[in-house]
């Protein structure tokens, strides 16, 4: 049978008979146009000074002159190259292969360029490690078009200075300490730069002072130190998801930035049922992240439960007494655990994301106990390095005045320290400090001075991604201010005349490339050391085994970490600090795509908020209220941590918060040298005391309603609710596609009819040529969001500004929809029934079969990604007045904008709600502010697809202007088209396969073996529109092993 | 715009006519080839070789880095021979050896090799070891020829004008109609006077008469059919032309800027009958035909540094318009400077000032037009949408690029399928379903919205 389950979108849903969900039900526009409000206002009309007869005057003058003025055609000019560059041939693409490391987000992307312009980033295919970027990564291009960068030195006042003053500066200060007493320190972001960390020893060589400390704003201290303590070296264990049937994570959110993220490739490939498998995904976390979403079972819980639970598991598998923290509610949940793990042997795998080295060195001792499979610790990853106690030796050093010269690289130490001010009072006690930053954040104003920093896609670099897997950074366009790179300035400073891609390409060939060549790596972006450093893995698994040895009398030092996890006592309230897909670690709070990208959980766009449990909210009388356009609003809180207070946190109620915790995102909140709207949010980073992210936190009610820009009551379901279809693996298996992916019925001459069979239309025949189709698995979803961005850079679709997202007017072409859900046996209500002692009371039964019955308290979630579905029979295309929406033979369904007058009666019928209509003129209009009003931001835009002017509709357009290209290349070439070669933005950038694009006239094609399957479904299938995007039902392996 | 263009025409048929007439005045002379060739031939003897095969041979091997009288990528060589035994004390055999290689002979440790290479930015001269000596005699002869002075002063090429020979002239037919028109006038002046008076005569009271008639304007008025169709009418054709205004409103055929260098396609793809895509690579791979970069003017350019004009010399309309040989010239100086070009040193001098030109053909942004998918896919020809290009001295719009006329040419246009793997299977299956031999860009999907707005 079909999953009786019942889909929300937003919890106001859930109140049966509110009459506001009723209106937005009813209505696509919940913001009526208040012409009616005027017009019938008698005196209003009366006090207007311009009467009906002026007005016309207006309307025909204006008209006149419009079309006067419409006669005559500026005059354009066209200003070919003096000398055109051999590999330019304007308007045809170039791709380059580099790979972003900017401290947070490590991958290999390829990057189009058009005209010597960047202007898209797609996943590197040659790539095996990190292949793919997220949503961040995808939005970057956009960041190196910032108007607010620093366009070349500058001083502590802001005054632009030159290069060579600041070379000389610094090089007179080396000079000076040379002999002295003093350190200089370079204070840099994560590199994992094999030629990065050469140089600096070089340099350190040169001026014996100089140390090199490396900082991460959002820490992995704790993995790295763990796993440096067990394997003696500082890095992070890999893990191949791929490889796992079962997948236990530990407030891990390896979907999201957990340990530099990336992870969503292989864990997707494990989760697409094949021969009757999956893989299987049990969450243990407080805040609801993306992992969490996807689990097929969540265990909502506070951070110190979740370390006793982790402690237990060791104990459990090992066989050994547990000690101590009696909670019968979490022995079960470990039984369940054991049991499962037990059963799949090296085929589990544990993750843990606690900031906790105890909790991390507990982690790899499971992992090595079971001998899991998917766990890698011999070829590790390198993409944090941040050192938690170098940092506050530093600090310390600073404070005692053994510091003379500072350089901070790719940081922005003042904004995202905990003590922040702290280390900026410390900066200005530095003789001379320079920052290298992009914009002129915290830290710059705090420097002696500011060398304008290289974007990554201005800069050449190298990155070990993770053991033998190397990576190249090389510029895909020339600087486009007076910026510099520091490894450039490192090296003119210790009088090396060579420049830093000089030096890469010689320490490649000597360390690297062991006889490869190195055009080849350049090209490919990425270097496999694999075939020829046999000898070095195998040293490397040597050096393991003998630490293996040597560790086991240390189980006495894991005993240790096992009963520290044991005593972890849980506050009252638990602060859990954490990043959003959109945010990160804030470096990119300047880049309006990410500001109006909507979390891909709670859907709010333009800000950072306290998420809490519904129970919580309620104990704290903490609201969140729908006003009447469908907008969110929330109460405020002030939350405190120890000595620090932030003010005013806006409070999102989120189901599935475990209750006792809230979260908090970090990245918000950036003032200094960014642009006002971008603005947003509140800092977190005071918060993140001794860079753990869970802290015990007080919070305290404030008055006033803070406004929230969230998508999330927007576009409904009008009430249809087998918009998801969802199954257990169990079913899967052993029924029959029809019970669990039913087709609808409907009436046909009082028979009831497959809802395929009926038709009104005359079919249109597109059994010749292409007819193109997509493919979404819900199953590989994860809901990142990497294609919603990459959308936006494709599309030119334009950013409209919180007041606009609030007002349901946000212009994304893909969406994806997050829905709720109450699961038919939830694993979760064991846990309110366990914790019930008594009938009365906060742990009564009373109030806690009450709680039981609520379902938004750990609901399931579900991701669909909506974009046009390029209906066959297109409902938009008959409503139409002008015909400015059209089908063609290929699949698609065409919006011609010069036709459109925007009468909106497409929007109206379309039962996608896909269709976005231009409210107002976003570019070139100060009004929206953002990077298609100004000449840089503007150097984004594809120059293939038309910037839509006010008044008209958009739409999804499948990126037909890829598919039109691939097949004119094919033409040009005399051959057929081959099949990856038909693309749209969203499925080039998707990372997970979730979304397959293709030809079904070509039986040979993927995705014409997709729509074969019987997961196979369209969305409102009754509806008759004959979708070409079809949608594969989610599987969920619920049922335990 | 078309009354412009007719005083210009009147002026130079004013001008040819002037021209012309001058010209019969003084004696014609002409300087062709066929008579330098006779002085050439007797001067063959003197200098060891024959100057006209050697002219031959120059243009062939030598003139795309040599000139006669002015140094290039290499040395000017008018009377090289003379100049090097002069100066050098070096002969004939050494300009063998160095013509055929050069290299060897500066690898040799020749001195006087070794500094023409030093001297000229250590650039070895392209070796040619198939000219035989008598090819590079004859070479020689060319440098050392000197053309015969004529009488007459005839320097520079003259044009030779035909004068127009009107025949039965236009004026002549004009003004005897005009006469048989004044003729008719007067005539009818006559007949009506005289009919006037043979009613006064008569006692009949013409303007009497006269009074009778309601006015014609009362009478239109009373008739109110009339009335009706006559506004009507009006209605109608005022919204035909008013429509007409208005749809060619952004259609800008014929549009004609003045362009920051003159440079004449007539010239280019006419006379020199150089390929469009030479210039406009792009159109080829690209959906834009691209402005040529000026390094691709540079390549031939670099050599061409004025203009010599065609053997006939410019016509009387070229003159008449101030195309002369010096005008040319001075556009390729422009072009010189926009690219940064010395003359005297043969080097770029790295300061450039990219030329802005105006922009001819502007399609709006809301449609897409792929110059690839028709000069390379489609093989259509340029001159389809562009016009007679080679013959225009100034670039013009051809077509209204209207989509009209966009649509009409591919409902009518059949598309190229020969040898082509991409089309073989679609159009096999199309071709059944609409029951053609050929298929039209419309009927393979060319009308689709879509396919040129996105």
């Amino acid at each position: 049978m079909a999953s009786n389950k019942k889909y929300w979108k937003s919890e106001i849903e859930l109140q049966e008979g509110n009459p506001l969900v009723d209106q937005i039900r009813q209505n696509e526009f919940p913001e009526e146009i208040p012409t009616s409000d005027f017009l019938q206002q008698e005196e209003t009309l009366a006090e207007s000074s311009t009467s009906r007869r002026d007005f016309l005057k207006y309307v025909g003058f204006s008209t006149a002159a419009a079309s006067l003025a419409a006669c005559k055609g500026p005059v354009k000019e066209s200003i070919p190259y003096v000398v055109q560059p051999d590999r330019i041939v304007p308007g045809v693409a170039n791709f380059y292969a580099t790979t972003i490391a900017d401290g947070f987000d490590f991958a290999s992307v390829l990057v189009k360029t058009r005209e010597g312009r960047p202007i898209f980033i797609k996943p590197n295919d040659r790539a095996s490690v990190l292949s793919h970027g997220n949503a961040r990564v995808n939005a970057s291009v956009l960041s190196l078009y910032d108007k607010n960068r620093i366009q070349g030195p500058i001083n502590q006042a802001g005054e632009q200075v030159d290069w060579s003053a600041l070379d000389a500066a610094v090089k007179a200060k080396l000079d000076a300490m040379q002999g002295g007493s003093k350190q200089a320190v370079i204070l840099t972001q994560s590199y994992a730069s094999p030629s990065m960390k050469r140089l600096v020893a070089d340099f350190a060589a040169a001026y014996p002072f100089v140390k090199h400390v490396v900082y991460d704003a959002i820490s992995e201290d704790a993995a790295l130190s763990a796993f440096d303590k067990k394997y003696r070296e500082r890095a992070l264990a890999d893990y191949d998801f791929e490889k796992a049937e079962l997948i236990v994570s530990f407030a891990a959110d390896f979907l999201g930035d957990w340990q530099g993220g990336g992870y969503d490739g292989g864990y997707a490939k494990g989760r697409i049922p094949k021969n009757g498998k999956m893989s299987r995904h049990i969450q243990v976390e407080s805040n609801m992240s993306l992992s969490g979403a996807n689990a097929d079972t969540r265990i909502p819980l506070q951070n110190a439960k979740i370390k006793i639970a982790l402690a237990k598991l060791y104990y459990k598998l090992n066989g050994s007494t547990v000690g101590g923290g009696e909670d019968s509610a979490i022995d079960a949940y470990v039984d369940a655990i054991t049991e499962e793990i037990r059963q799949k042997g090296s085929k589990a795998v544990v993750v843990c994301g606690i900031q906790d080295e105890d909790a991390q060195l507990v982690t790899l001792a499971i992992n090595e106990l079971i001998q899991s499979e998917a766990f890698d610790a011999k070829a590790p990853r390198y993409i944090r390095e941040g050192n938690v106690n170098d940092l506050n030796r530093l600090m310390a050093d600073m404070k005692t005045g053994q510091v003379g010269m500072l350089i901070t690289d790719g940081i922005n130490p003042v904004y995202s320290l905990p003590n922040g001010q702290e280390f900026k009072d410390l900066v200005s006690q530095v003789d001379l400090s320079v920052s290298f930053s992009f914009l002129r954040d915290e830290t710059a104003e705090s420097t002696t001075y500011t060398a304008a920093r290289s974007h990554y896609l201005e800069s050449w670099g190298d990155v070990e991604l993770k053991k033998g897997h190397f990576s190249l950074v090389q510029p895909v366009i020339r600087k486009l201010f007076s910026t510099r790179q520091l490894q450039d300035c490192l090296l003119s400073w210790m009088g090396n005349d060579q420049n830093y891609y000089d030096y890469i390409k010689a320490n490649w060939g000597e360390t690297v490339l062991q006889g490869g060549s190195w055009n080849q790596a350049l090209q490919d972006g990425v270097f496999h050391a694999g075939a020829n450093a046999e000898g070095l893995v195998s040293e490397v698994a040597a050096a393991i085994a003998s630490v293996g040895e040597e560790t086991t009398p240390g189980v006495s030092a894991l005993t240790v970490s096992l009963r520290s996890l044991m005593n972890s006592a849980s506050p009252e309230m638990e602060l859990v600090l954490y990043s959003k897909s959109g945010m990160g670690d804030g470096q990119q709070a300047n880049n309006p795509w990410l500001q109006e990208f909507p979390d891909p959980i709670s859907r709010a766009s333009w800000d950072n908020y306290i998420t809490v449990s519904k129970a919580d909210a309620e104990r704290m009388e903490l609201v969140n209220e729908n006003v009447a356009n469908g907008g969110l609003n929330g109460s405020y809180v002030t939350v405190k941590v120890g000595g620090v207070t932030v003010p005013n946190v806006p409070v999102m109620i989120q189901p599935g918060q475990a209750p006792g915790t809230v979260g908090l995102a970090l990245g918000y909140g950036r003032k200094s040298g960014i642009q006002a709207e971008m603005q947003t949010g509140v800092n977190a980073f005071p918060l993140y005391t001794a860079f753990d992210n869970v802290q015990e936190v007080s919070l305290t009610k404030e008055s006033g309603m803070h406004e929230f820009a969230c998508i999330q009551l927007h576009k409904t379901l009008m009430g249809r609710g087998d918009i998801i279809k969802e199954t257990t693996l169990d079913e899967f298996n052993t029924e029959d596609a029809a019970v669990w992916n039913p087709i609808p019925q409907v009436s046909l001459d009082h028979q009831e009819v497959a809802a395929t069979s009926v038709d009104l239309w005359e079919s249109f025949d597109r059994s010749i040529g292409h007819h193109f189709n997509m493919s979404i698995d819900l199953n590989a979803c994860t809901g990142c969001g990497a294609c919603v961005i990459a959308c936006h850079s494709e599309n030119n679709v334009p950013v409209v500004g919180k007041q606009e997202i609030r007002k349901s007017r946000d212009m994304h072409w893909l969406r994806i929809d997050r829905y709720y859900s109450s699961a038919d046996t939830f694993a979760g209500d064991d846990e309110y029934k366990d914790e019930i002692s008594g009938l009365l009371g906060e742990d009564g039964s009373l109030k806690g079969f009450g709680k039981m019955e609520d379902p938004s308290a750990n609901p399931q979630v579900a991701f669909q990604p909506v974009m046009c579905q390029h209906c066959n029979h297109a409902p938009c295309e008959t409503v139409c007045p002008v015909a400015a929406t059209a089908h063609s033979r290929q699949g698609h369904n065409h919006m011609a904008y010069n036709r459109c007058v925007g009468t909106r009666y497409c929007a109206n019928n379309c039962p996608y709600k896909v269709r976005r209509f231009n409210w107002f003129l976003y570019n070139n209009n100060d009004e929206f502010d953002y990077h298609m009003n100004n000449d840089l931001g503007k150097m984004v835009l594809n120059p293939d697809v038309n910037v839509r002017s006010r008044g008209v509709m958009e739409k999804c357009s499948w990126c037909i202007q890829m598919t039109q290209k691939s097949i004119l290349d094919a033409k040009r070439d005399g051959r057929e088209v081959k099949d990856e070669e038909f693309q749209t933005a969203c499925s080039a950038a998707c990372g997970t396969g979730a979304i397959v694009f293709g030809d079904i006239n070509d039986e040979h094609s993927e995705v014409s073996k997709l729509k074969k399957d019987d997961r196979m479904y369209h969305l409102l299938e009754h509806v008759g529109t004959q979708p070409n995007v079809f949608y594969q039902v989610k599987v969920r392996n619920t049922e335990e092993a | 715009m078309r009354k412009v263009s007719h005083r210009i025409q009147f002026k130079q048929i004013l001008r040819l006519f002037i021209i012309t007439f001058l010209f019969n005045a003084t004696p014609l002379f002409a300087q062709d080839e066929a008579a330098v060739e006779p002085a050439a031939a007797e001067a063959s003897a003197d200098l060891g070789g024959d100057p006209t095969a050697g002219k031959q041979l120059f243009n062939q091997n030598c003139a795309a880095c040599h000139a006669l009288d002015r140094n290039m990528t290499g040395p000017m060589l008018r009377n090289v021979e003379t100049r090097l035994s002069e100066e050098q004390g070096l002969d004939r055999e050494w300009l063998y050896k160095w013509i055929r290689n050069s290299a060897g002979l500066i690898a040799s440790g020749d001195s006087y090799a070794n500094q023409v290479y030093n001297e000229w930015n250590q650039v070895a001269m392209t070796a040619f070891p198939l000219l035989s000596d008598t090819d590079i005699n004859n070479i020689l002869a060319y440098t050392a020829y000197v053309p015969p002075v004529t009488d007459g002063g005839g320097k520079g090429p003259i044009t030779e004008l035909k004068p127009v020979e009107p025949g039965i002239s236009n004026e002549i037919i004009l003004g005897a109609l005009a006469f048989v028109l004044a003729v008719l006038v007067i005539m009818l002046f006559t007949v009506n006077s005289t009919l006037r008076r043979i009613a006064e005569a008569n006692g009949i009271d013409v303007e009497r008469v006269r009074e009778k008639r309601t006015p014609i304007w009362k009478a239109f008025a009373q008739n109110q059919f009339l009335v009706f169709v006559s506004v009507l009418f009006l209605l109608l054709s005022s919204a035909y032309f008013a429509y007409a205004y208005m749809s060619q409103i952004g259609v800008d055929q014929g549009y004609a800027p003045v362009q920051p260098i003159h440079y004449s396609h007539r010239i280019h793809a006419g006379v020199n009958k150089i390929e469009c895509t030479y210039c406009h690579s792009s159109a080829r791979v690209s959906k834009h035909s691209g402005i040529p970069s000026l390094n691709v003017c540079m390549n031939c350019h670099k050599s061409i540094y004025e203009y010599k004009g065609t053997p006939e010399g410019p016509s009387a309309e070229d003159l008449a318009n101030g195309y002369t040989n010096e005008f040319y010239t001075k556009e390729i100086k422009r072009l010189y400077e926009a690219v940064g070009w010395d003359e005297g040193t043969q080097s770029y001098t790295g300061e450039s000032k990219p030329v802005k030109w105006v922009r001819i053909h502007n399609l709006p942004d809301f449609a897409y037009f792929n110059h690839s998918q028709h000069v390379t896919v489609g093989e259509i020809e340029c001159q389809t949408c562009h016009g007679p290009v080679e013959e225009m001295e100034i670039m013009y719009q051809y077509s209204p690029l209207t989509m009209g006329w966009c649509i009409n040419c591919h409902r009518e246009t059949n598309i190229k399928v020969a040898d082509n793997a991409y089309y073989e299977k679609i159009h096999a299956e199309l071709s059944k379903k609409y029951e053609v031999e050929e298929l039209t860009a419309a009927q393979m999907g060319g009308l689709e919205c879509g396919k040129c707005h996105y």
